[in-house]
């Protein structure tokens, strides 16, 4: 069931269009991942979907309503962290997670909420005197406090420690196991790829490409890598006539050999034929990092 | 408690976390009233102010500068945090939305307002034997538009400020202006001819008036009421259509 469906999305600033046209759906109880570099369109994307934001065009639908005429009621189902929005520096913690749970009819259990996210020992402590990552990590707790059916999240590990963002990210695969839609927007490929059931990869306000992240890999024509050092000289022609093989090259004295499908099958194959051994030899699996940058020609911009 | 009551709760547990705020806001006026009281010639009846004692004076005074305080200096800088740090956004994801912790700062501030007034009749009555409001109605009524149109204008100076501190700057710049019209300086029974003339059409002139008038047992004048409902009304409406929640 679709609980997310998002038509020809256009959404124009004064100056500039932020959105040209955005297309794409949420099954219910997957975790739908909009990737791009900044200034892709995503958070306007993700705005309008909360209801923050007036689309120019297309249309927009959430759990069966529009974000705009039936914002009181979707409020109550989606949770949302925003990026950069913060608290009152003088807020603790516990003021604020009861705060946010008494804007809701049926909130989550807060005192399960703030362990799940390790501030437990936090409870006490202001807004202003959390690390950032902590802050984070309340402001997820916020977003869930109301136990939304949908979670929106914008760049949610932007600022956390490798291990925070571990953390991170085994809560929110809790948070999917137990019954919520996740919205997740990041810049972080890595992130999307551990996550996300399917992502769309988003660039200058148009989907590029929208697929499970295996899938987005194995689209590519460069999908693995293979590098070895022959131990006796070795023709590359043997390998470039394999149907197989993509691409050689030479790094010094390493090959280096790209392709998809069986590759590395095939490759070792005609070594063997031909008796030359390889040493070192590695095979390399593309990331969604690759599979992105492959999409729009660009990195991801990274912190 | 939910929603409303239970934002303006918070406000409250906050401002009471800012111990210079609660200081200005609300002990300060009535600190003030006991300052200038123990002047033994404050405390003596002047035939140049009509009869008065320059304490009597002073107590409406201390509570125009309650107000100013806290609509000019504390709301707008507070709000323009708010919206600075994406708070209010963030509320408009949620079922009570951004309109709802506006609302809840203003009553809060209204509320803080009316004990720090209280304070200062107190102060004034026991130690001063300053009268309570002999036209108690009147002087509800008259603190009540003065609060609307102060808290009116505080709300437009959050709605144009770029951000927190630049709120905060032109707080403290319009405070002079406004308070040395409402007497803080030179009470209006001193003031040459003109200048009160002036002081009657601002905001706290007119408040500061129709205090006295209601507290000597009369009701407040047409003019002052209508400047006050004026402002109020005016600075809403301007507050309504430039208020940003982003």
């Amino acid at each position: 069931m679709q609980v997310i469906e998002v038509d020809n999305l256009r959404k124009q600033y004064r100056d500039h269009v932020a959105v040209q046209d955005i297309s794409f759906t949420v099954e219910r109880g997957e975790i739908f991942g909009i990737v791009g570099p900044n200034g892709a369109g995503k958070t306007t994307t993700v705005e309008c979907v909360e209801g923050l934001r007036t689309p120019d065009g297309g249309s927009i639908k959430v759990l069966g309503l529009d974000p705009r005429r039936d914002g009181a009621e979707l409020r109550h189902r989606v949770g949302a962290q925003l990026q950069e929005s913060a608290l009152p520096d003088r807020m603790k913690v516990w003021e604020a997670l009861d705060l946010y749970a008494s804007f809701y009819p049926r909130p989550a259990d807060q005192r399960r909420l703030i362990d799940d996210l390790g501030l437990g020992d936090k409870r006490e402590t202001t807004f202003g005197k959390l690390s950032g990552g902590q802050k984070q990590r309340l402001s997820i707790a916020l977003a869930l406090v109301g136990d939304p059916e949908i979670a929106v999240l914008d760049e949610l590990t932007s600022g956390l420690d490798p291990n925070a963002r571990r953390d991170t990210w085994d809560l929110i695969e809790q948070v999917r196991d137990g019954g919520v839609t996740v919205l997740l927007v990041t810049h972080f490929m890595d992130e999307a790829e551990r996550l996300c059931d399917r992502v769309a990869v988003v660039d200058a306000g148009r989907v590029v490409a929208l697929d499970s992240p295996s899938s987005l890999i194995a689209r590519m024509d460069t999908a693995q890598r293979i590098r070895f050092r022959p131990a006796s000289p070795l023709d590359d022609g043997l390998l470039i006539a394999l149907p197989e093989v993509r691409s050689v090259r030479r790094n010094g004295v390493q090959v280096v050999v790209t392709g998809t499908g069986n590759l590395l099958q095939a490759v070792t194959s005609v070594l063997a034929r031909n008796q030359i051994v390889a040493a070192d030899l590695r095979l390399e699996q593309a990331s969604l990092d690759d599979a992105y940058v492959a999409l729009t020609g660009h990195a991801a911009v990274s912190d | 408690m939910t929603g409303l009551p239970r934002l303006i709760f918070m406000e409250l547990k906050l401002f009471l976390r800012e111990p210079l705020a609660v200081f200005f806001a609300v002990a300060f006026p009535a600190l003030l009233v006991g300052i200038l009281g123990s002047v033994p010639g404050f405390r003596e009846p002047k035939q140049d102010i009509g009869g008065l004692r320059v304490i009597d004076l002073y107590v409406p005074i201390a509570i125009a500068f309650v107000l100013v305080m806290l609509s000019l200096n504390l709301v707008p800088a507070t709000l323009a945090t708010y919206r600075e740090r994406g708070i209010l956004r963030r509320l408009a994801t949620t079922p009570v939305g951004p309109t709802a912790l506006l609302a809840a700062q203003m009553l809060m501030s209204l509320l803080m307002a009316v004990g720090a007034v209280l304070l200062v009749l107190a102060v004034g009555r026991l130690a001063f034997d300053v009268a309570l409001p002999q036209q108690p109605t009147g002087f509800a009524l008259a603190f009540v538009l003065g609060a609307a149109a102060v808290f009116a204008m505080g709300l437009v100076l959050a709605a144009v400020a770029p951000s927190a501190r630049s709120a905060q700057g032109f707080g403290t710049v319009l405070f002079f202006p406004v308070m040395f019209f409402a007497g803080l300086w030179v009470p209006r029974a001193a003031m040459p001819g003109t200048l009160r003339d002036i002081s009657d059409f601002t905001p706290l002139g007119a408040t500061v008036q129709a205090l006295q008038d209601a507290a000597a047992g009369a009701w407040p004048q047409a003019l002052h009421l209508a400047v006050m409902a004026a402002y109020a009304v005016v600075f809403g409406l301007v507050a309504v259509r430039t208020f940003r929640w982003q």
